[in-house]
């Protein structure tokens, strides 16, 4: 963490630093819709300054994942602890002030960016820091635009976001998610909803907020930046995690076949 | 046809007049509390709450399935017979209040239901209850898509504001019908008062158009 560094951590516990310690620990977590059961008993664990990719086929849960850290969705069984945090178990009643408070400590970057259209750029970013968290409005302002210039968005803070390209719509949302200052950041593929050439733009700014100590868990299909940037790869298939590891492990050597087979396609598609 | 231009002329300010102090103040009023009654039942609507979804359902059906006129008459004519006599003015209010309430009620549900479940999550994940996400992300996006179809229930208001004539609410068909009845020029004076009610709507058509682009600013240019 440079001393420079706009967002000072929020006692000393949001998402950077790498001074170790578990951020997130999340265990036995289960998840149906109707008959489906779509999670079936997961296991997390996140260290500060860790980066986790989540991969996987289509279905297989990896958004229900992100979705449960976040509170969008509210699973049947398993427990969800934040460091700092209440430990929520899911297997009894779970109370609207629990699920508030562990979304709290996480922001979601979605696929489709999912933007307030009706806002600038600006409005967008101190949306939640002001109307939710009550900070002061100066103070907030100040540091988006920090964020904003440092993602390479200045001189965008004004511009509603159907003026912007989807790159520079992602960027935003991650300047959005992070001036909430969570302790944890989720990506949903980020950029796969992006035209071939802004994904690594995209891709690019992820990688230095890795670099900056973020921690995060990022569900995505770019196997190159899987390999470069994360500290574990975790493979899900059917609801179970089958495989994780170091990424030099799962990706190009895995033990599972059915890893191997999913790495081969994608790095094979044809 | 002989037109009398002199009374065409005289009579032209007294009706004008008796609509701006009588038509538009009614429809204004009837409109707003309207509106505050459709917002409340169209998220009774989608609460996922059954009993207050089905009584706004039944409300919406019941003002939807009879006459504007009926209901009118039920309030002023039909409450003093159960003891409850209520003044010209205030009974037309009620009347198409509730009016407006069940025709904007489906409007409003239908716009907020426009806006992708997408908005909500974004809400949420900055950390919005679900009463924030609404007033502050849903409701300002919704708006934008129901001032059409709402500009179209305001203008037919205007217009069905002329039914108050008949519980005696001094408005513009009214005094149209008054001038008429002393001089006895019933072609001229009703053909007067539909110029003026056309002049009315003309003018509120074009605070439509402005409202709209105001609304629409953040749409791609
Ligand atoms: N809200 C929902 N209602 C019903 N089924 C759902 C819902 N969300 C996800 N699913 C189902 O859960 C499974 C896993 O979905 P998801 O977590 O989105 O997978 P992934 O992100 O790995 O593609 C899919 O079969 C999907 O159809
Ligand atoms: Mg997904």
């Amino acid at each position: 963490m440079s001393p420079t560094d706009p967002t000072p951590p929020r006692s000393g516990d949001d998402g950077r630093g790498a001074s170790g310690g578990r951020v997130l620990t999340v265990s036995g977590l289960r998840k149906s819709f109707g008959g489906n059961q779509v999670l079936k008993s997961i296991d997390l664990a996140v260290d500060q300054g860790q980066v986790l990719t989540l991969i996987g086929p289509s279905g297989s849960g990896k958004t229900t994942v992100l979705r449960c850290l976040n509170g969008l969705e509210v699973p049947d069984a398993g427990t969800v602890a934040f460091r700092g945090g209440p430990t929520v178990d899911f297997g009894g009643q779970v109370k609207r002030r629990q699920l508030m408070a562990l979304r709290d400590r996480s922001a979601m970057v979605f696929q489709h960016y999912n933007l307030f259209p009706h806002m600038t750029v600006l409005q967008n970013i101190i949306e939640g820091p002001v109307q939710v968290q009550k900070r002061p409005k100066a103070e907030v302002v100040h540091e988006a635009e920090e964020l904003l210039a440092r993602m390479g968005l200045a001189g965008k803070r004004n511009d509603y976001p159907a003026q912007l390209s989807g790159g520079q719509q992602q960027r935003v949302g991650i300047v959005r998610a992070l001036a909430l200052r969570p302790s944890l950041l989720l990506f949903d593929e980020p950029t796969s909803a992006l035209d071939p050439e802004l994904v690594g733009e995209v891709l690019t700014a992820i990688k230095e907020l890795a670099e900056e100590g973020w921690t995060m868990v990022m569900v995505t299909h770019e196997l190159a930046f899987a390999r470069e940037v994360a500290s574990e790869v975790v493979f899900m298939d059917g609801g179970v995690v089958v495989e994780r590891g170091h990424p030099d492990v799962v990706l190009r050597n895995p033990r599972q076949e059915r890893t191997r087979q999913f790495v081969h396609r994608l790095l094979n598609p044809f | 046809m002989d037109v009398d231009w002199g009374l065409f002329w005289s009579s032209l300010w007294p009706i004008t007049r008796a609509g701006l102090l009588g038509t538009i103040p009614l429809a204004l009023i009837s409109f707003a509390l309207g509106l505050l009654i459709a917002l409340a039942v169209a998220l009774m609507r989608i609460s996922g709450n059954r009993v207050l979804a089905g009584a706004a359902r039944a409300y919406v059906s019941v003002i939807r399935g009879t006459p504007l006129l009926v209901q009118l008459f039920v309030i002023f004519y039909g409450l003093p017979s159960v003891g409850l006599v209520i003044d010209p003015w205030p009974s037309a209010i009620i009347a198409f209040s509730l009016n407006v309430g069940g025709y904007a009620a489906e409007v409003i549900r239908a716009s907020i239901l426009s806006v992708p479940k997408g908005q909500w999550e974004a809400g949420h994940t900055i950390g919005m209850s679900r009463g924030k996400t609404l007033q502050r992300i849903i409701l300002p996006q919704a708006a934008r898509v129901s001032v059409p179809p709402l500009s179209n229930t305001f203008i037919s208001l205007v217009k069905d504001t002329s039914l108050a004539s008949l519980i005696l609410v001094t408005e513009l068909f009214r005094k149209a019908q008054e001038i008429a009845a002393f001089s006895q020029e019933f072609m001229l004076l009703y053909l007067e008062a539909a110029l003026v009610y056309w002049v009315f709507c003309l003018v509120l058509s074009s605070g439509q158009s402005h409202l709209e682009r105001r609304l629409g600013r953040h749409v791609a240019h």
